[in-house]
């Protein structure tokens, strides 16, 4: 790879404080996006934006609803799943709309990656033709053509001898290549926001480091939005501007990558820090926050993390939690009752 | 790729060597030939020419190796009930069966696969579930007690249909369906688990997240790989409806290889029934082998096994 992963991406940077403000309609609007499986809330009210070219971190334990919001916000969920709230993509509203509107959307203008790249592409296709589809899909290529621009894609995403590979099926490809091919197919539609799902947690330490430089570079080249969602907090700070803590299917934080390791606000995202493995700890210092995730039939009233956490009052079970900002920062919001109550900080921003 | 053809050829041989011999044994030991064919007042010295004119009276080792000798040279033996050759008097009951093999294997597909797929896609629906139902019953319920249930409707309480024989096309109606319905059930059930499996596989849910129409998903994604899961099930069905024809054709007094076979246990007609088993036994095999190639051209990572390339 030609970059180091150190760098951060400027113009993105600067695009993102022209959308500051809460006025200014974002490329995607999620409000109040609920789910639940089969009557039991999974995803209990989440709010954010998007905004253009901007990159955004997700992160949280697993089960925590990272994978859930954008399968809901792209109607990618089963029946099973009762999904209520709003998802509007340059105001308009997706969520509910017909077929043929989503599959016009999905690749189109939102485009996903997903955790096991081998297991996301079609064994018995050749990933030319995998790839070709989304070609004709969404812009009206002949097969020549698409035959082509799918060389040329192959090539942008860093996979050698391009041309005879297109040929091969994703059994003939290493994990990492096959993750390369899946960021291809989702380039072949020019989407404007890019979910990458764990992109690299199926693959090993360099080959991760490879696919995430990949999709520095690409975000830059394309100027698209992109949404890493991840366990690792060393990985999105690596490669967001700005990061969101999901804990039991809310936002408890939102903040500026820059403030992450900082300034955390929210106990569960202190917990998260102190979690990050450091170089000279021993390795069984990974999970220091107590308990376990509980169910989500099992979430308590009140602040989901109050079971787990160090810093929990008698009201945090009872109150309706709620995004704060921190020091008048709108920049930086937290859900718990040590940052709402503090008198000295900043009014409560509709959450 | 020629080193397997040479294994699979070697365990063909080998299957045909150990049905011929384990039925050789069986039908030896369960009863004499001269006693099942001949009247009881046949007198002694007769009984004894008969044993000698086929050989009966050697040790069963010395039957044994002149057979394989008989056998390796093409001669599979006569008919003890009729003297002509073995060999063509199951010949004339081949084409006879598959008049009802062809067209029930047919109807199972026609009717099981797409029967299955509907199920799943429409999972849990009522459409699903009323499926499911008359497929566990054409499970369960087995053919013959099948077979007699529609004599009893359809040729009998509503006289359609001949309750057996054979001549007419309205005779093949009632075995065709008999031994239709029961495979059909079997592969509904069976292709339904496999396209349910395949629908809950992440390439179809990253098949939708690019966009692709649901039709398209389910033709150009799902199926494709359904089919080899489908095609897994087929081989057993082959056999299944090769032992179901023994029934319903006794059911129905069809004149094909089923009732041949039957008639020839009886009457310890050695000669055919091993005839008979050597067709079924090649019968398995070639259907074996043809799904072999058939998983080649539907999955490519057995193409890429079997040259080697990995
Ligand atoms: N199809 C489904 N049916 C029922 N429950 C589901 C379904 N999909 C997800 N869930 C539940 O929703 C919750 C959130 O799942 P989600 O996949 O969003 O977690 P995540 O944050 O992406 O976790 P991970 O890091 O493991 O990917 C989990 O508790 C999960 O069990
Ligand atoms: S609201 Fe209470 S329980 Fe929840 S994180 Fe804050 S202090 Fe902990
Ligand atoms: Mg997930």
């Amino acid at each position: 790879m030609r970059h180091t992963l150190n760098r951060l991406k400027p113009d993105a940077a600067s695009m993102m404080r022209d959308e500051q403000g809460p006025c200014v309609e974002a490329l995607l609007h999620i409000a109040g996006l609920r789910v639940a499986f089969d009557g039991v809330p999974t995803l209990r009210g989440i709010n954010l934006t998007l905004a253009r070219g901007e990159s955004l971190g997700m992160v949280g334990e697993s089960g925590c609803g990272k994978s859930v919001t954008w399968l809901a916000a792209l109607g990618l969920l089963t029946r099973c799943a009762k999904v209520t709230g709003s998802v509007r993509l340059a105001g308009e509203e997706l969520l509910h709309a017909p077929a043929s509107r989503l599959d016009k959307m999905r690749g189109g203008q939102i485009a996903m990656i997903f955790q096991d790249p081998v297991s996301a592409l079609n064994p018995v296709h050749r990933v030319g033709d995998q790839i070709i589809e989304s070609l004709r899909l969404h812009r009206g290529m002949d097969h020549r053509t698409a035959q082509a621009e799918a060389r040329r894609l192959l090539d942008q995403v860093g996979i050698p001898d391009a041309a005879r590979r297109l040929g091969a099926y994703p059994h003939e490809f290493s994990g990492g290549q096959n993750q390369r091919v899946m960021i291809a197919m989702a380039l072949a539609g020019q989407p404007d926001i890019l979910i990458a799902d764990e992109p690299t947690t199926a693959l090993d330490v360099t080959i991760q480091a490879q696919i995430l430089e990949l999709l520095r570079q690409i975000q830059r080249e394309t100027g698209m939005a992109l949404v890493l969602i991840s366990h690792d907090l060393g990985i999105v700070s690596e490669i967001c501007e700005r990061v969101l803590v999901l804990y039991g299917g809310h936002i408890v934080e939102e903040l500026p990558t820059d403030r992450l390791f900082d300034q955390p606000a929210h106990p569960y995202t202190r917990g998260l820090l102190a979690a990050l493995p450091s170089l000279d700890a021993p390795r069984q210092r990974l999970f220091p926050i107590p308990g376990g995730v509980p169910n989500a039939a099992e979430f308590p009233p009140g602040c989901p993390f109050a079971p787990r956490c160090d810093r929990r009052i008698g009201r945090c079970s009872e109150w309706a939690i709620e995004l704060a900002s921190l020091g008048g920062d709108i920049r930086h919001r937290a859900a718990c009752l040590h940052v709402t109550s503090e008198p000295h900080q900043g009014e409560v921003v509709a959450a | 790729m020629a080193r397997l053809i040479v294994v699979r050829l070697a365990r063909a041989l080998l299957t045909i060597a150990v049905v011929v011999t384990f039925a050789f044994v069986v039908l030896r030991a369960a009863g004499d030939p001269a006693r099942a064919l001949l009247s009881p007042e046949t007198p002694a010295e007769a009984v004894e020419a008969f044993r000698k004119a086929w050989g009966l009276d050697a040790p069963l080792w010395v039957q044994y190796l002149r057979y394989l000798f008989a056998v390796g040279h093409g001669d599979l033996g006569q008919s003890m009930r009729d003297g002509r050759s073995a060999i063509t008097v199951v010949a004339e009951r081949i084409p006879v069966t598959l008049m009802l093999t062809a067209p029930a294997l047919i109807l199972n597909l026609l009717i099981g696969i797409p029967a299955g797929i509907y199920a799943a896609l429409k999972r849990d629906s009522i459409a699903d579930r009323l499926v499911m139902m008359v497929a566990v019953v054409g499970f369960t319920v087995p053919s013959f007690v099948l077979g007699l249930v529609f004599v009893l409707a359809f040729a009998v309480e509503l006289p359609w249909f001949p309750s057996g024989g054979a001549g007419t096309w309205q005779h093949l109606v009632l075995p065709v369906v008999t031994l239709g319905l029961g495979g059909a059930a079997v592969l509904a059930r069976f292709s339904r688990s496999a396209m349910l499996e395949v629908l809950g596989q992440p390439y179809i849910r990253a098949a939708s997240a690019k966009g692709l129409p649901w039709a398209s998903v389910v033709t150009g994604h799902a199926l494709p790989n359904a089919a080899i899961a489908v095609l897994t099930i087929v081989g057993f069905m082959v056999g299944n409806l090769i032992a179901g024809t023994v029934l319903v054709e006794s059911v129905f007094s069809w004149p094909g290889i089923g009732s041949l076979l039957v008639v020839s246990v009886a009457s310890r007609d050695l000669a055919v029934v091993q005839c008979i088993l050597l067709v079924v036994a090649a019968a398995m095999i070639t259907t074996n082998v043809t799904i072999d190639l058939l998983y080649g051209v539907l999955d490519p990572r057995m193409r890429a096994l079997r040259s080697g390339r990995r």
